[in-house]
């Protein structure tokens, strides 16, 4: 995928806001069970049905989770309220939502992509969700349905909006600005980053400029559930705005709706009247002034950050080396994929961290939550069987599929398998009987083409049937040409 | 008097303050109301009218912090329960007419 | 009449039933409020059926508790689990709230019961108890004039004798004015010293719920059982209340009072010199009383009428014909939502919730809602430098005695000046009573305010108690209250209990 404004004249400048949907047991203003897969309006009571009485009091789980993404996000935590922010809506039961304004709970942090770019966050805030509306006929959708149906088991879980500053410059960086947003959140345990499932829910506030101008009227983009139509849409929308200038033409302000089939943006219908949220102070709520010692405590409690754990990985794989694009990128999903335990419990039991790396980031992610559950003996027993040549590749990327599926340790699955390993004779007859038949590509190997390698482990591998580890062959390989060249 | 009454609030501004509060109002209605509030208005012009810059604005009487509950859950409505309220009700939902604009 | 005291102790000791009690208090309410319409709604078999229970706990040995048997009433927007909770309004037509208020189970607890839920002016927005979708209440004492409001049901109730004690809400003076006009004892608590939970909001950060009694003891006893923390009310006083009926008696003896000017200018004569009476009477008690100024009071009235209907714009938006409620039906969610308001509010409702919401606006919120906030900041700090020179302060409850029905609706401004001088004690959230006085010329109840800094309850009714003591009185409103010359036949109401289904039933309005 290439920006459009790669090269160009034109800059694109995005701002992102993330909604994160908390993973407390309750909601943020009563005590009904965090959880919407249920069956319709049963998690349910009457603070978050807004019924005629009720009051809200706010969950403490939830402060604390807020804190923990300002402290993560390098931000300022600091005494803070809530607001009413007024709006008719019919999943919403108020028709007002809880939600900060004018003193966040976190102020002014920052986040630093894996390439070093920083981006500025500017606040993040405690608010309370909506409830979910089913629309009837129409497809599905808003637009020309013939009714809707509410459900509020949704309605008052907690979330924080992340709002981040418009310092991202192209679709690339707003995908990796929520990637590593996520792996945050995921590491901290306040989100289970499942985007596609609305756990996390991005707006893009996107604008371009003439490259050093001034910046253009903004449009904001929502319904962007996942980093492939985070990108699109930005890249789609720039694109949509420099023709809309570039023809004489201005941008008009805007909220659009992404369209995933269809691969644009369209405008939203919405009243021609611009809302007024007649934001006022939560009278029902008194401030929340996260103490200095809950701060302390959270600070202590919080675990490596994705880029400390990378930084962690890449250390000890590259070992002093400047590390590969690979390493580099086997490094950033195994951390995505919360692995990197694995691998550094593997490496400190003596296995090859690059092998350990590799295995975890190309076979282990396949079923990321089976190889969370992996124990670190057996995969650090793994590695080293392969790294032995007890193991040929093949078969220990067989083995760790088993263990992946059903369990069991690599020894007992390699034996069931029928995956002995050959002993030093046996690989050597093997490869005797594999010269034999090749004498002129024998030749050129002992000449020095190192290319032919590759073949003799292929044949050697069919006569062995794969049990043959190819690094032990190429060693026998080695070793007989020395000796052939041997005075 | 009258004048400071119309400066104070238009029968305009109470048709846009009627649409924000979801309530229609006839034009003889529109015509009261903006004199009854314009008269509160003028009640209030003592207020508005005081030099209170360095005044801080009070929210609330009680000055409490941090009332926060353990995040336990509690008992819930049964389905039966939340519906029984509802003007009109379909599979376990709340039924409404369709809705023209998306939420903002 | 009979106390609360009284009825509680006949009762826990066995000396009388509870079921017997509460019959006649059913009796009588069958008897008068046809005529007076205190109530929306009578449950006589839920009331039975409590008051049995509290029968049969003295039987079995067991305590009910210190409102054993006692009748009370509830303002009909505190929510009572299983019975409809109207707020006077048509918008709540068919609800009923799945939860009791945390006031309800107190008082149930305390072996209270309920005989019904009471009139007020709609949302208790007003100050006459004629905002009400079903009707007006009539004022006991001259069933011509109006109640006071919004709390009006409830004090008439008290007043009439067809409830021992009766929970009413004071937002801007809800009870006291009401309290003052019907000639009974009105408290209104320190903010947050009685929760919230449950009371259906008018405006959150005023709101607050307290007792009708016809004795100051009697409103001390009601507020022990209903006063506390609760959990489930953020802006609840975390710590427990000081008692108050133990040291009821204990006198003014050198408690210091200010008889505050801006609380009795304007009043009509009898009112003045109810205040000074009262005042002369706490002197001879041993306080030692002084008149004061507290300019900032003047600004209570119009800061109250921008703060209060912009926390009701928002606390009434809920009302949208989704969820519960009436429903008025429209092709489209907005259209709906319309519908149902415009048909579902009263007018004094539909002016505060767009009075409130232009106060929000953007444009205006700076010049009303955030100079209103800024006015409460000095109403609060004039009170607190007024503590500091008296412990307690004197004035009216309300400028007149009760004004004919009818008389003020057409000018809403009228109406609000009614609550003049009871506002200045819900902005600063401080604890205030209204205590009977005597009867002017027209025979109409008057009365004064005690007023006091927060928490300061325990010293506020023990002065009331001083006050009680030496007032000349009201004597109770007597007769029979049926019409009989027809003139008040065109007023709009409802027969209570007539409606099988329980609902209140619509007048001929
Ligand atoms: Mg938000
Ligand atoms: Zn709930």
């Amino acid at each position: 995928m290439s920006d459009v404004t790669t090269g160009s004249e034109w800059e694109v400048v995005v701002g992102l806001e993330v909604h994160v949907e908390l993973r407390t047991a309750t909601k943020l203003f009563c005590s009904c069970p965090n959880s919407f897969g249920d069956v319709p309006n049963t998690n349910v009571c009457p603070v978050c049905l807004g019924l005629p009485g009720s009051l809200p009091v706010l969950n403490s789980r939830a402060v604390e989770m807020a804190a923990t993404v300002g402290l993560a996000l390098n931000a300022r935590v600091q005494p803070s309220r809530f607001h009413r922010k007024n709006y008719f809506y019919p999943d919403m039961p108020k028709d007002y939502q809880i939600s900060q304004y004018d003193l966040p709970i976190c102020a002014a942090g920052w986040l630093d992509l894996p390439d070093g770019h920083r981006v500025g966050v500017e606040r993040a805030h405690l608010e309370e969700d909506t409830g979910k509306s089913t629309h009837l006929g129409g497809g599905g959708r808003l637009h020309g349905s013939d009714g809707s149906l509410v459900d509020y088991n949704r309605a008052g879980v907690p979330l924080v909006e992340v709002v981040s500053a418009p310092d991202i410059r192209s679709a690339e960086q707003a995908r990796s600005y929520v990637a590593e947003l996520r792996s945050i959140l995921v590491a901290t345990g306040v989100s289970d980053g499942r985007m596609e499932e609305g756990s996390l829910r991005v707006d893009a506030n996107v604008s371009v400029r003439r490259r050093g101008g001034t910046l253009g009227t903004r449009c904001e983009i929502k319904n962007l559930n996942s980093l492939r139509s985070l990108g699109r849409a930005i890249e789609h929308d720039a694109a949509r705005q420099v023709a809309v200038v570039e023809s004489g033409r201005q941008v008009s302000q805007e909220t659009r709706h992404w369209n995933e089939e269809g691969g644009h943006t369209v405008p939203l219908r919405s009243k021609e009247e611009a809302f007024d949220y007649r934001y006022f102070p939560e009278p029902d709520l008194v401030p929340v002034e996260p103490p200095g010692e809950l701060l302390d405590r959270l600070a202590s409690e919080m675990p490596p950050l994705p880029a400390e754990r990378r930084r962690r990985l890449i250390d000890l794989a590259s070992e002093g080396r400047q590390p590969s694009r690979a390493a580099e990128d086997q490094v950033a999903t195994v951390v995505d994929l919360g692995l990197d335990d694995l691998v550094l419990g593997a490496a400190s039991r003596g296995a090859s961290t690059r092998l350990a790396l590799a295995r975890a980031a190309n076979e282990a992610a396949t079923d990321p939550s089976a190889a969370r559950g992996l124990s670190v003996e057996s995969f650090a027993k793994l590695v080293s069987m392969e790294d032995s040549g007890r193991l040929s590749a093949t078969q220990a990327k067989a083995v760790l599929a088993r263990m992946l599926g059903e369990g069991g340790s690599p020894e007992q699955i390699a034996a069931s398998l029928g995956y002995e390993a050959l002993d030093p004779s046996q690989l050597s007859a093997a490869v005797e009987t594999v010269l034999a038949t090749n004498g002129a590509e024998w030749q050129r190997f002992v000449d020095g083409d190192e290319k032919v390698a590759g073949f003799f482990v292929g044949q050697v591998m069919r006569v062995t049937g794969g049990k043959a580890d190819g690094r032990a062959v190429r060693q026998v390989l080695a070793q007989r040409r020395l000796d052939s060249l041997a005075p | 008097m009258l004048q400071s009454m119309a400066e104070r609030i238009s029968v305009e501004q109470v048709a846009h303050v009627a649409r924000l509060s979801r309530l229609r109002l006839t034009g003889e209605e529109l015509e009261r109301f903006a004199s009854q509030m314009a008269a509160v208005l003028d009640h209030a012009a003592d207020v508005a009218s005081l030099d209170l810059e360095q005044v801080l604005p009070t929210s609330h009487p009680l000055p409490l912090v941090n009332v926060l509950r353990a995040d336990q859950p509690g008992p819930t409505l049964s389905q039966q329960e939340v519906l029984a309220a509802a003007p009109e009700a379909v599979d376990g939902r709340f039924s409404v007419p369709s809705i023209l604009a998306e939420a903002p | 009449m009979t106390t609360a005291a009284d009825i509680a102790g006949s009762v826990r000791s066995g000396q009388c039933s509870a079921v017997d009690v509460a019959t006649a208090h059913l009796d009588r309410i069958d008897q008068l409020d046809r005529s007076l319409h205190c109530f929306l709604s009578v449950d006589r078999s839920g009331a039975l059926g409590e008051a049995e229970l509290v029968d049969r706990a003295v039987a079995a040995g067991r305590d009910p508790g210190p409102l054993a048997g006692v009748p009370v009433a509830l303002k009909d927007n505190l929510c009572t689990r299983g019975t409809p909770t109207t707020c006077a309004s048509r918008i709540l037509d068919g609800w009923v709230p799945p939860y009791d208020a945390t006031v309800v189970e107190l008082l149930r607890r305390a072996g209270a019961v309920v005989v019904g839920k009471t009139n007020m002016d709609e949302f208790a927005m007003g100050s006459s108890t004629e905002h009400s979708a079903f009707g007006p209440t009539c004022n006991p004492h001259d069933p011509s004039r109006v109640p006071g409001g919004s709390s009006g049901g409830s004090a008439a109730a008290v007043a009439s004798g067809m409830a021992a004690l009766a929970l009413g809400s004071d937002t801007g003076g809800s009870i006291r004015q009401p309290a003052a006009l019907c000639g009974v004892v009105g408290l209104k608590p320190t903010y947050g010293m009685v929760s919230r939970y449950g009371l259906v909001a008018f405006a959150s950060s005023l709101d607050q719920i307290g007792p009708f009694a016809t004795s100051v003891a009697d409103a001390a006893l009601m507020l022990e059982v209903i006063a506390g923390h609760d959990p489930r009310d953020s802006t609840s006083i975390p710590s427990s209340p000081a008692a108050v009926l133990a040291r009821l008696s204990d006198g003014v003896q050198g408690v210091r009072v200010g008889v505050v000017d801006e609380l009795v200018e304007g009043a009509s004569a009898e009112v003045v010199s109810a205040v000074s009476s009262a005042a002369e009477a706490l002197a001879k008690a041993g306080a030692s009383v002084e008149s004061t100024r507290i300019p900032a009071c003047r600004l209570g009235l119009s800061a109250y009428y921008l703060l209060a209907p912009a926390e009701a714009s928002s606390n009434l938006a809920r009302y949208d014909g989704v969820r519960y409620g009436l429903r008025v039906d429209g092709p489209d969610v907005e259209a709906m939502n319309v519908a149902t308001r415009t048909a579902g509010f009263g007018d004094e409702v539909k002016r505060r919730i767009m009075l409130g919401t232009f106060a929000l606006s953007s444009g205006y919120y700076d010049a009303y809602y955030g100079q209103a906030q800024k006015a409460r900041t000095v109403v609060l700090d004039a009170f607190a430098a007024a503590y500091e020179r008296f412990d307690l302060l004197l004035g009216a409850t309300a400028p007149t005695t009760a004004f004919p029905l009818g008389d003020r609706t057409a000018d809403p401004m009228s109406m609000y000046l009614s609550d003049v001088f009871t506002i200045p004690s819900n902005l600063a959230g401080h604890p205030a009573v209204s205590v009977p006085w005597t009867t002017g010329g027209d025979g109409l109840p008057v009365a004064v305010q005690l007023l006091g800094p927060a928490l300061a309850e325990p010293l506020v009714l023990r002065a009331a108690s001083v006050v009680e003591a030496s007032a000349p009185g009201v004597p109770p409103p007597c007769g029979d209250f049926l019409p009989s010359d027809g003139t008040r036949s065109a007023l709009p109401r409802q027969a209570v209990g007539s409606g099988s289904d329980g609902l209140p039933r619509e007048g001929p309005a």
